[in-house]
């Protein structure tokens, strides 16, 4: 989904809050809450993908307003009310107030059907696809060609996973981006790696 | 509620909702009490810098280790005792030279090599950074302390799979014959994200 958490390269952010060697965390419930996400994986009542779309799903206003561990726990709180673990009404009761959660999914979707293999030092493109579900292809490479500089195990596949729809799982190519291909005129000069997966990808003409 | 309505009712506050939902996962048996505890010492303790520290130092120190390491990252790592969670399935140091940085982030959430270097900073999930820095990055490392040469190519990692990158800094000069330990206590977190090069020692 063309969601508000795919922030690469949108503008209007500021400095960064650096502090050398920052800590994770700013409070003792952050620990707390990641404790309890990563419980919850480990328990087998969502997976990695399941989890990062609850969190994508979140209403922007809400998203933007929340800190990195809210984001957190109102993913996975919104995963224990989709799974039947929970109500809504029960946890606002626990709660003494308001929870809110994310927003509904949209369908998800298996593989590409003719995605090709690729090697080392092929020129690609990524497709150009919106896609309403759970993908991993930030929006700011949507369209744009590069070059294959690795390729990685064979990882679930994203579309898929996140949504209960069967697929193959499929490896992830390490593209190569020139910020001048992705914001023309319009960026620092460096290259942008991304982790793409191979159903994302077509090789370039 | 759900996020089209207008707010009904003021939302709880944040360590209520952590104690709702810590109680539902209670009562569905996936959290105990020690299981917490457990993790919230992983964080602390197991998962630290010091870890890629070691690895960095070692690649430093050991030719054969560094080929092996930029090689097939995992494997390495595995070899001086350190894990990754199974669904990181591949772990790839990037090695700075004097005409190459890198630098690594996850523009959509905050994936990080963390049982390797961490997990990560809170300035490494906030907006402005995911925001910019695949698109202003000599601006942002600049404005974070890190001023690279004009000629240096930069190169920015977005972490958005399951693979997991470090960054393998430079040695830093004048620390020729020091001992891996020594080499380890200059790695920082900072370093091995790619936001900060290792300074030379005072002599």
């Amino acid at each position: 989904m063309d969601g508000i958490h795919d922030l690469g390269g949108r503008q209007g952010f500021g400095r960064i809050r650096h502090t050398p060697n920052a800590s994770p965390f700013d409070a003792e419930w952050e620990k707390r809450a990641n404790a309890l996400y990563g419980l919850a994986v480990r328990a087998g009542i969502f997976n990695m993908d399941e989890y990062r779309h609850a969190i994508e799903r979140m209403a922007p206003r809400h998203y933007l307003s929340a800190s990195y561990y809210e984001r957190s726990l109102t993913g996975l709180a919104s995963l224990l009310v989709e799974k039947g673990i929970v109500t809504h009404d029960e946890l606002e009761r626990l709660a003494g107030g308001a929870f809110p959660l994310a927003s509904p999914s949209a369908a998800g979707r298996s593989n590409a059907g003719d995605a090709p293999r690729f090697r080392i030092g092929d020129r690609v493109v990524v497709r150009n696809e919106h896609v309403a579900g759970h993908v991993r292809m930030p929006a700011y490479i949507r369209g744009k060609r590069g070059v294959v500089v690795g390729e990685s195990p064979p990882y679930p596949f994203p579309d898929a996973h996140a949504h209960g729809v069967d697929a193959d799982d499929e490896p992830t190519y390490d593209v190569r981006f020139a910020t001048s291909d992705l914001w023309p005129n319009g960026a620092d000069d460096a290259f942008v790696h991304v982790g793409v997966f191979r159903s994302y990808l077509l090789a370039a003409a | 509620m759900s996020a089209r309505e207008p707010m009904q009712r003021p939302v709880a506050p944040i360590e209520r909702r952590v104690d709702a939902v810590h109680s539902v996962l209670a009562r569905h048996g996936a959290v105990r009490d020690e299981l917490v505890v457990e993790a919230t010492r992983n964080a602390d303790d197991q998962w630290v810098p010091a870890n890629g520290a070691r690895i960095v130092a070692r690649a430093w120190s050991d030719p054969a280790y560094r080929a092996r390491l930029l090689a097939n990252g995992r494997a390495a790592a595995a070899e001086l005792g350190f894990e990754l969670p199974r669904h990181h399935r591949h772990l790839v140091f990037l090695e700075d030279t004097a005409d190459v940085h890198n630098v690594i982030c996850c523009t959509q959430c905050s994936c990080t090599a963390f049982t390797i270097i961490g997990l990560p900073p809170d300035w490494y999930k906030d907006f402005d950074y995911r925001a910019r820095v695949v698109r202003e990055s000599r601006t942002v490392l600049q404005e974070m302390g890190l001023s690279l040469p004009p000629e240096v190519e930069i190169r920015v990692w977005d972490t958005t799979a399951d693979t997991r990158y470090v960054v393998l800094p430079l040695r830093p000069e004048g620390t020729e014959g020091w001992p891996e330990e020594r080499l380890a206590a200059l790695v920082t977190k900072d370093s091995m994200i790619g936001v900060a090069r290792i300074a030379a020692p005072h002599a």
